[in-house]
């Protein structure tokens, strides 16, 4: 496949791009998204002035409402893709997920179901001053409705290819974009491709310990991995790609190789997507585990807007060598800490 | 909207909605006693004195146009061509229903009847509704999408977002406002200071008008007046149907907050009785036809339960089947 060095930004929107040429079905809505701005960062870009106004629809600020015309334009077998444009302001419009999208194959027993995009971002991380209200990771709220798939790229390519995915699936897709990251370049399949949802890739291949994450942990992770190569540790990296579900072949396959895991995500430690793994990997591999499964995660605090805060709040590089090399202790101490 | 003073209906269509109300009140009679015997064990939330709104709805509607409603929906089904049997099963959540169990009665879809959705949650509807609607105007299908919802949904903001939607859209969209004068357990008087709800739409640019809505022949010409305006792509109206439930919210609610003149006045204006003896004096029908019709609805809905007591729960091993549109690959 011909592939071509772009920004996940431009992946993402030659995905929508491809989507809407591919399927009349497919359309987009959402605050700004039409040209001139194209977006709040330029990710539909270009979209309604190819496609027209109609199929590039801007919308009044009603999240509520965004989401609703969606959902009831997929009960009539459209495609909406839904741009919501933090992840912050979902819970005005979570409504509509929860009880609407998620449930309406379940509650028609098949007859009738939405299968709608809905496309936000977070802006955790970008150490921009966002704030409490402007810049929180909560993908784990989502692992918790049935009926609902989540995907969180962490490259040019997979935002590509699992947009792509999420807006042809037959479910509702929460599709998270990572603010930090939409200025990293890769290499992305120019034509159509798409990656199926539930395939882990696995970034590095190591013996000692398995590092397991996601969207913004992703180049954190690949940072502690550097140095932990330089100690002689040899680690293996799993990026996640999708949440909802999770690939946990791959994560077994992989922990049940090096003994030890190391969970890293920018939600929050406290009942993130790191206690459903390492629930799993324990309840799976316990007597395998050379060391208690170590988890790395955001503080259980709002996020504050001075940077020195902010860069307090999230998992830094040194804390996941530091669980790291807990788990290559293999000590009760991980336990503890 | 200009309101033309209007003839009545077609006798045929005046006909069908007694025929409508007639059904709607023997089906909500049959719920009632049912559960307030312990003869079956459901939600419900009765909708005996709403049924001239539902039956003009219905009436107003083509089969291939659209319809929204809410948990107090069934007159609402009726009126649009839901099958008893299905909303009784549906109700009583048997395997038999369409939706096999998983619906109940707050949820309940007919895609075939046009029925898309019903909603527990108040004023969600409005929303998808305006996507509903939105579907038609980018297919340029000449269909109309209802949304009914009672009076306080109109102070959720579902309902300000969508209809500043459908109206910036110009979309082929009638609310309809089933004004009962209470939520739940809270007159409309302590939660809005707007005089008339057909005001609201003022807000958004669009018509919007009060009706009498126990008066089936007002409110039908009234929504039909909206539907063919949505149709001809002049955009949404709100119609306000000024109506009242005699059961309270839902059954077993003791209805003290309610004034007893109140209700004794609504039940004296109880909109069934009052059409029938219309229909009578103007010779829409005679007095064998409506005992007739009437004999009809209490022997369709006796046979409808009886399918329906009669029929099996579904299956333990069905709750897995529609979480996911492929449950080989469901997530969990
Ligand atoms: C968003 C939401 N808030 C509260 C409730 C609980 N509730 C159910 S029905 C109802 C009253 C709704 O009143 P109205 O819209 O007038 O409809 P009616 O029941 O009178 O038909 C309330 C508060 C709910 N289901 N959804
Ligand atoms: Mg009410």
């Amino acid at each position: 496949m011909q592939e071509r060095e772009m920004t996940m930004l431009e992946a993402l929107n030659l995905a929508l791009d491809q989507a809407l040429a591919r399927d009349e079905r497919v359309f987009l809505l959402g605050e700004d998204i039409a040209d001139p701005a194209g977006g709040i960062v330029g990710v539909t870009q270009g979209l309604s002035t190819k496609y027209g106004h109609d199929r590039v629809r801007d919308t009044p600020i009603s999240e509520a409402a965004i989401l609703g015309a969606a959902v009831g334009a997929g009960l009539q077998g459209f495609r909406a893709v839904a741009e919501i444009m933090f992840i912050d302001l979902i819970p005005i419009a979570l409504d509509q997920i929860l009880n609407h999208a998620a449930k309406m194959r379940f509650m028609t027993s098949g007859r009738l179901s939405s299968p709608i995009t809905i496309r936000t971002a977070t802006l955790g991380g970008m150490g921009m001053g966002t704030g409490a209200t402007h810049g929180q990771t909560l993908e784990a709220w989502f692992m918790h409705i049935p009926g609902l798939k989540v995907a969180v790229p962490a490259t040019p390519a997979d935002a590509k290819g699992l947009l792509t995915t999420a807006i042809f699936d037959d479910d509702p897709v929460l599709f998270i974009e990572t603010g930090a990251l939409l200025g990293t370049r890769g290499a992305v399949p120019v034509d159509e491709f798409s990656i199926p949802f539930g395939q882990a890739e696995v970034v590095r291949s190591g013996n000692d310990v398995t590092i397991i994450t996601y969207g913004l942990g992703r180049p954190q992770v690949l940072a502690a991995a550097d140095t932990l190569a330089g100690e002689g540790v040899s680690d293996e990296v799993i990026d996640l790609r999708t949440l909802l579900p999770i690939d946990f072949p791959t994560v077994l396959e992989s922990v049940a190789k090096t003994r030890r895991a190391v969970i890293v995500h920018y939600a929050t430690r406290f009942a993130g997507p790191g206690a459903e793994l390492a629930a799993t990997i324990t309840e799976e591999l316990f007597s395998q585990l050379a060391a208690p499964v170590a988890r790395v995660g955001a503080k259980f605090a709002p996020i504050p807007q001075a940077s020195s805060l902010e860069a307090e709040v999230f998992p830094s590089v040194a804390a996941v060598v530091e669980a790291a090399h807990r788990t290559m202790s293999g000590t009760a101490e991980a336990l503890v800490r | 909207m200009e309101m033309r003073p209007s003839s009545p209906p077609p006798a045929a269509v005046r006909r069908r909605m007694y025929e409508l109300m007639t059904l709607m009140k023997a089906a909500d009679d049959r719920m009632t006693k049912g559960i307030t015997t312990g003869e079956f064990i459901a939600v419900y939330f009765p909708h005996r004195g709403q049924e001239a709104t539902a039956a003009a709805l219905g009436a107003a509607l083509r089969p291939t146009d659209q319809l929204v409603t809410t948990y107090r929906g069934v007159h609402d089904h009726i009126g649009k061509g839901v099958p008893l049997v299905d909303l009784f099963a549906e109700i009583l959540g048997k395997d038999i229903a369409p939706g096999r169990g998983k619906a109940g009665t707050m949820h309940i879809a007919s895609p075939q009847a046009g029925v898309m959705l019903s909603t527990g949650i108040v004023g969600a509807g409005i929303p998808v509704a305006v996507g509903l609607a939105l579907a038609a105007q980018l297919e340029k299908a000449d269909r109309v999408v209802a949304v009914t919802f009672g009076d306080g949904a109109t102070n959720t903001g579902a309902f300000h977002e969508a209809a500043n939607m459908a109206a910036v859209w110009n979309l082929p969209l009638v609310l309809v406002c089933q004004n009962n004068l209470y939520g739940e357990k809270t007159p409309i008087g302590m939660t809005m200071k707007t005089k008339q709800i057909a005001d609201r739409a003022r807000a958004y640019e669009f018509p919007g008008v009060r009706v009498n809505g126990n008066d089936p022949d007002e409110a039908y010409a009234t929504l039909s007046e909206a539907i063919e305006r949505a149709r001809a792509g002049e955009g949404p109206t709100l119609v306000e149907c000024m109506t009242f439930r005699f059961r309270g919210h839902s059954i077993g609610d003791d209805m003290v907050y309610i004034p007893k003149e109140q209700l004794a006045d609504a039940e004296a204006k109880d909109p069934i009785p009052t059409y029938r003896a219309r229909l009578l004096s103007s010779g829409v029908c005679t007095e064998e036809e409506l005992s007739s019709i009437e004999a009809t609805a209490l022997n369709t809905v006796e046979e409808a339960v009886k399918t329906v007591v009669d029929a099996p729960l579904p299956s333990p091993e069905s709750l897995m089947a529609h979480v996911y549109a492929n449950p080989d690959k469901a997530p969990v």
